[in-house]
């Protein structure tokens, strides 16, 4: 039987990323997960959105996949932006941002990666998926 | 005032501002508005009650630590409390809690300030 799916085209307006949250937490309380679960996934999601809103350099429609599978929720973030490359990207340290005279952005990645349990990026430059899953722990 | 700030009191020569929604970018520089204002003013010690804000993103923390190290700078501190645990855990992993801390309550908070 085919996994169910639940798919979203967002525009890349302000705090579209809350209409990606919203749909996360209707998903979460079908698969019985705890708040914690869901406060993860949906944290996640905003900064995978984010990311893309922001770097994807592009006016095209940002989509979201929640695939819902017997033990996880896999969630891909989908834009047809000019891509990137991760192995530039630094692991951001509170340390190193403070005393400098500039912005203390650059979380995004980090999050994603600390509160998913497994993080896949394909990326080139036709864009870019971030693949995130939580394992479901009945 | 942004409507991300719910309100703001002073206790024991802390001010404590109270937040409503969604701690992004606008959010976060709400909140800085007032602390930057207070700091002109004299007053080097913030609260901040995060009861009404479930939902964060790092844009808006990292304005946090934008306050912080301008704090650091005339010696003052900053604290946070009623978080939900996912707001918790994302200061945790971004390290705020290294330079600042969180409360369980407005008394413990103003206490220990």
């Amino acid at each position: 039987m085919k996994k169910p799916t639940v798919e979203l085209k967002l525009p890349i307006l302000p705090n579209m990323e809350l209409i990606a949250t919203q749909t996360a937490e209707v998903i979460a309380r079908h698969m019985h997960l705890t708040d914690d679960q869901s406060g993860e996934i949906s944290m996640a999601l905003i900064e995978a959105c984010i990311n893309a809103f922001e770097h994807s350099k592009t006016d095209s429609n940002v989509f979201i996949h929640f695939l819902i599978e017997e033990d996880s929720l896999v969630m891909k973030v989908i834009d047809q932006g000019i891509g990137f490359d991760k192995t530039k990207v630094e692991i951001p340290k509170i340390e190193n941002k403070m005393g400098k005279d500039e912005r203390k952005r650059g979380w995004g990645l980090q999050l994603i990666q600390e509160l998913m349990d497994s993080v896949e990026f394909e990326s080139n430059s036709d864009g870019t998926t971030v693949t995130m899953k939580k394992n479901i722990k009945h | 005032m942004s409507s991300f700030i719910k309100s703001t009191k002073e206790a024991n020569q802390i001010v404590i501002i109270e937040t409503d929604g969604y701690l992004n970018n606008e959010g976060g520089e709400a909140i800085s508005a007032i602390c930057y204002e207070k700091i002109k003013g004299g007053q080097h010690k913030f609260l901040i009650n995060m009861a009404g804000t479930k939902v964060v993103n790092s844009i808006g923390v990292s304005i946090l630590i934008e306050i912080i190290e301008k704090l650091q700078e005339v010696n003052g501190k900053i604290g946070y409390y009623n978080l939900a645990p996912i707001v918790a855990k994302t200061f945790n992993i971004m390290g705020l809690t290294k330079y600042s801390t969180v409360f369980a309550t407005e008394e413990e908070a103003v206490g220990a300030l």
